[in-house]
């Protein structure tokens, strides 16, 4: 906006206040608005309630954590970026990007036109930003926790890799293109280790990894399941 | 036959006849002044009371400023999503000073007073749900409010400084969440934290001191949690009330925005020049 612009602004801006009401008017509106909002927390508190989970322990690492829903976006880029030399453009790169454009947004977006249908430009851009946001969002939502295994398997063993995905492995362990770089990867496991030594393991592990001793006996069929999922995963098949 | 009256001290003696009330004869009196009503008094004694504020402090034509000042037309509920999003904090405040009441930032005794405001507090898991939904009511109304700001074109001249206002209270907010989840201290808050630490300390230059600083060292300590807790209700909730009123400020200083779709007539233009 030039200078002339600007002070065409301010004169059209003042003669539409002028015609307006007080802001005493608008008052009822926003109380409105306030007993809606007030009551859509009541309501959310009421329905859903404050749930509490099993206590913090640092010494497990089974869990799989999972962000409030609206750091979903950030998470779900996380995933989608897979090679470890890009990661820190998902975690910091990128959000930080974007967030410095929303910052100065005024400053590069100086037009003087404001409505919404003759800026072509700025809405498809900030309708795409809400879009993406919210694939994010509903992807981070589905998927659930980042315990996801993308190797192909055979079928008798889709069942085991379900199995291992939600049994907290990944937090250490590295299957394919998934899961963290703590352990040891499991990605070709299966030629260095035989089934019954990949189940003595977990029963018997190393620390500072945490036994399935617990687990086997609560579950021994999911414990078999996953055991022969493991010891499937070989390099040449 | 009268006596002359003793002379008098002079907060004893009766106070001189008003000019225009009956004279001190008798006569020509006029009739007498009704008793001032319940209702007069009240009013009286409140106008008395604002004019002791005012007369102090000035108050008065900012206030009548703020309530009188003019909207301009046409705006519609879009309008209100400010005010709500001010709402929600306000009540995130105030839910927030309750927990704060039963809650111990301790990490032997975090999940225990979480458990206990959840359990046995009188309404404490009312209080707990509405400050835990209460923060994605808030972030909603954040994101719908900057909608509005955006797609009616809000942060043109001359508003751009409360749009960067705007974003900063954004990022506060969502600081807010962050340090919030980990407070009742269940798993899923405690690992979704670590995770979300790592994720600074991956940033470059100030992401691992960022980390650190977290975290109140280089691992998950006894003190994290405190920390937590103090940027969680104190440092972060000052910041944005701070910001809010700067926020307002311009709001009240430069006047909300008019609807895009409307134009001043040519004639009142025409008039204005004149």
């Amino acid at each position: 906006m030039n200078a002339r612009e600007r002070e065409q602004y301010l004169r059209e801006y003042s003669i539409l206040k002028n015609q307006g009401k007080p802001f005493l008017y608008s008052v009822a509106k926003d109380s409105v608005m306030a007993c809606i909002t007030l009551g859509v927390i009541i309501l959310m508190a009421v329905l859903f309630g404050a749930e509490l989970g099993p206590k913090a322990d640092p010494t497990t690492t089974t869990y799989t954590p999972r962000p409030e829903w609206y750091f979903f976006f950030l998470f779900e880029l996380l995933r989608v970026v897979k090679p470890p030399s890009l990661v820190f453009l998902a975690t910091v790169g990128i959000p930080t990007i974007c967030l410095v454009l929303l910052l100065l947004l005024p400053f590069f977006d100086r037009g003087p036109e404001r409505n919404p249908l003759r800026r072509p430009i700025a809405v498809t851009a900030g309708i795409a930003t809400i879009a993406a946001m919210a694939y994010l969002t509903v992807l981070g939502a589905l998927a659930g926790a980042p315990s996801e295994i993308e190797l192909a398997t055979a079928p008798q063993f889709e069942r085991g890799k379900e199995v291992t995905a939600s049994a907290g492995c990944l937090a250490c362990h590295k299957i394919g293109e998934n899961g963290g770089t703590l352990g040891p990867s499991l990605t070709h496991i299966g030629d260095r280790l035989g089934r019954d030594a990949i189940a003595r393991t977990l029963v018997n592990p190393t620390p500072p990894m945490p036994s399935y001793q617990a687990y086997r006996t609560q579950n021994p069929k999911q414990f078999n399941e996953l055991v022969n999922y493991v010891a499937s995963l070989k390099g040449e098949n | 036959m009268r006596l002359p009256a003793p002379p008098r001290p002079r907060f004893l003696r009766p106070a001189p006849p008003r000019p225009g009330r009956n004279g001190a004869n008798g006569r020509n009196a006029a009739p007498e002044t009704q008793k001032p009503t319940a209702k007069d008094t009240a009013v009286e004694g409140a106008a008395s009371a604002i004019g002791w504020l005012d007369e102090r402090t000035g108050a008065t034509p900012f206030v009548r400023y703020m309530l009188y000042r003019k909207v301009p037309k046409g705006v519609n509920w879009f309008y209100t999503l400010g005010s709500a999003t001010l709402f929600a904090f306000l009540s995130q405040a105030v839910t927030g000073v309750f927990l704060a009441m039963y809650y111990e930032p301790d990490p032997t005794r975090a999940y225990e007073s979480a458990s206990r405001i959840t359990n046995e507090v009188f309404l404490g898991e009312l209080v707990r749900g509405m400050h835990r939904w209460g923060a994605t009511v808030m972030i909603v109304l954040i994101f719908l409010h900057m909608g509005r700001t955006f797609f009616f074109g809000a942060y043109k001249y001359p508003r751009e400084l409360n749009w960067v206002i705007g974003v900063v209270l954004l990022v506060l907010t969502l600081a807010m969440g962050l340090t919030g989840y980990l407070l009742p201290f269940d798993q899923r808050s405690f690992w979704a934290t670590v995770v979300a630490v790592n994720i600074n300390a991956s940033g470059p230059i100030v992401g691992p001191y960022l980390a650190d600083f977290l975290r109140a060292g280089a691992e998950f300590g006894p003190t994290t949690i405190a920390r937590f807790y103090a940027l969680h209700m104190l440092a972060i909730p000052g910041l944005i009330a701070a910001l809010i009123g700067a926020h307002l400020y311009l709001v009240v200083k430069l006047g909300v925005t008019a609807p895009p779709w409307l134009k001043a007539e040519k004639k009142d233009l025409l008039r204005e020049e004149i």
